[in-house]
């Protein structure tokens, strides 16, 4: 497979309306990707050409449009599987998102496996999407939530998550890859410790499917958590891959229509998995976007998309690493293309007013991982988070927004 | 460049490099916190108050630029004056740099505000216009006298 050269990204970037414009009379620069990224005109017109074609309740209705709409939801949801390495699209069910994902693990499968005294292991670098749910769980359950800690580079301590994980440690929650450092986390290795363990295994990878290539089967674990925006996707619309067998033990989540069979005052016998986890009327739309994302990226091929971003990620340490001021948080020997930093003397708020002055759009604040901030001691950062569409020249122009920022402050 | 001097104006650049009235008043009678949970910020805004006059003011904490210097800014503002000259500059000083919510509804008299006028070029900065007033609304809570932690969210 042929690498992406600079040539390619141009070519690329064409196909992202968004990125063709002037912001406070600059070039636009988006460097906030973790936050969102950006859609392509392929996934902006299947949502178009569903709304304006297609667009008709799913599953019950059998006029022809009530068929394309379910043709484009459940193609959707094929899509998806094969993309993360999935075997059976019954296994994939559709969310809101990574934390509805999460949350809906924590609520349905959470008590059955839980109870008081048991616990939860979650690493220092979570999200708080990946904290708090386990928390909202302990409550319930008399469950303890258990933190893996982290050394100053930003990795789990393998050491100390071997030392925390023991018979009574029933979930292990983790993220992929650290949406505030970058850091990827060792998945495989993490997994099988926590299966030796007798856990079952949770992963947040809101930060991973727009960067590396998923493959469930070989990471090993239980559910994976992903996010539609994240990966170019249309936002509103994520999903939750589990194990089928873990799936069909699941009780059902939220109740109301798609998710029964049968309903009489008596009772009501559930539908299958893994509608049985989708009550109400979907995100049509925003399932049929995520199906054109999943198109759009195959034509581009993963692998190809994580060398570039690796490229890229290397040129932006080399740019700061020219600026003495700047001190990076998250050096993690393997990581995503997250740039997470402090500008001696100026506070991240005041760094990224100027940088958007300049036309670029970075992240300021604690980037919702207010335990990670706690571990460096700092109250915020500037993070400047990469996609394939992001080029060299835009590192670079970043450097100069960081030197304009420091003469501002001389 | 022309914006970002708007913003980031000398005399704010100056306050906040070097803010006064920096630390702990030991001789306070009426404090409270200000927390900004988008960004972290928090500071403690110290008053001291005596026949309805502030007698002298200072803060601590940390935060942005347009946060300490205004925080700085207040404690030079405000000693001296009566508790209601203080709540009126206040109210005066959020129109100047929030308006009433709408644009076009920003006060055009900075009358009163005195240096405080340069935090004008903040209203072309929604995002930061809390950075701006936190310190103010903590010192409102101050002279309420409820003491409870002012949130910005």
């Amino acid at each position: 497979m042929t690498r992406l050269a600079p040539s390619d990204v141009m070519q690329l970037r064409k196909d992202f309306p968004i990125l063709d414009q002037e912001v406070n009379g600059h070039p636009l620069v988006y460097l906030d990707n973790a936050a969102t990224s950006q859609k392509p005109r392929a996934v902006i017109d299947a949502i178009t050409h569903h709304y304006e074609r297609d667009n008709a309740n799913i599953h019950r209705g059998v006029h022809t449009l009530a068929q394309r709409s379910t043709q484009g939801y459940e193609g959707a949801r094929t899509k998806l599987a094969r993309f993360l390495g999935a075997t059976d699209s019954r296994e994939i069910v559709f969310t809101r998102g990574t934390t509805e994902a999460i949350n809906l693990v924590a609520s349905a499968f959470g008590p059955t496996v839980l109870g008081a005294g048991d616990e939860i292991l979650v690493s220092e670098m979570e999200h708080h999407s990946n904290i708090v749910p386990w928390q909202l769980l302990c409550e319930r359950t008399g469950a303890k939530l258990v933190m893996a800690p982290m050394d100053d580079r930003g990795q789990i301590d393998m050491a100390a998550f071997r030392e925390r994980l023991s018979a009574r440690t029933k979930i292990v929650a983790l993220v992929h890859v650290s949406n505030a450092l970058g850091t990827i986390n060792p998945i495989e290795e993490l997994v099988e410790l926590a299966h030796t363990a007798g856990a079952h295994t949770v992963i947040d990878g809101a930060q991973a499917a727009a960067h590396l290539a998923i493959d469930v089967a070989a990471l090993g674990c239980d559910f994976y958590a992903t996010s539609g925006h994240k990966m170019f996707g249309p936002t509103g619309i994520g999903a939750l891959w589990a194990r089928a067998e873990l799936l069909e033990a699941m009780p059902p989540w939220q109740g109301g229509g798609e998710m029964i069979l049968t309903v009489t005052f008596e009772g009501s016998e559930y539908n299958e998995i893994p509608h049985k986890f989708e009550a109400g009327t979907p995100n049509v739309a925003g399932a049929v976007g995520l199906g054109a994302t999943v198109d759009y990226l195959e034509t581009i091929g993963m692998e190809r998309i994580a060398a570039w971003e690796h490229e890229l990620l290397e040129h932006g340490t080399e740019v700061l690493s020219t600026i003495p001021e700047i001190r990076l948080i998250g050096t993690a020997e393997k990581k995503a293309g997250v740039l997470s930093f402090l500008v001696e003397g100026v506070h991240a708020h005041d760094v990224g007013t100027i940088l958007d002055l300049e036309g670029i759009a970075v992240r300021t604040g604690h980037h919702c991982a207010q335990p990670v901030m706690d571990h460096f001691g700092v109250a915020a950062t500037t993070r400047a988070s990469l996609a394939f569409y992001n080029t060299k020249e835009e590192l670079d122009a970043l450097g100069a927004g960081l030197r304009k920022v420091l003469e501002v402050f001389a | 460049m022309s914006d970002l001097r708007e913003l980031y104006q000398t005399t704010i650049l100056d306050h906040s490099k070097t803010p006064r009235n920096f630390g702990k008043l030991e001789t306070a009678n009426r404090t409270a916190a200000g927390h900004n949970p988008l960004c972290g910020d928090r500071l403690t805004l110290y008053l001291e108050v005596d026949g309805g006059v502030v007698r002298s003011a200072g803060f601590e904490g940390s935060g942005c630029a347009i946060s300490t210097a205004s925080a700085s800014m207040l404690t030079e503002a405000v000693t001296g004056k009566s508790v209601s000259e203080a709540e009126t500059l206040f109210q005066t000083f959020h129109q100047w740099v929030a308006g009433s919510g709408e644009a076009d509804l920003f006060s055009d008299d900075a009358t009163g505000l005195g240096k405080l006028a340069v935090f004008g070029g903040v209203r072309e900065f929604p995002m930061r216009v809390k950075c701006a007033t936190l310190a103010w609304h903590a010192m409102s809570s101050a002279l309420a006298g409820d003491g409870a932690t002012v949130k910005t969210e």
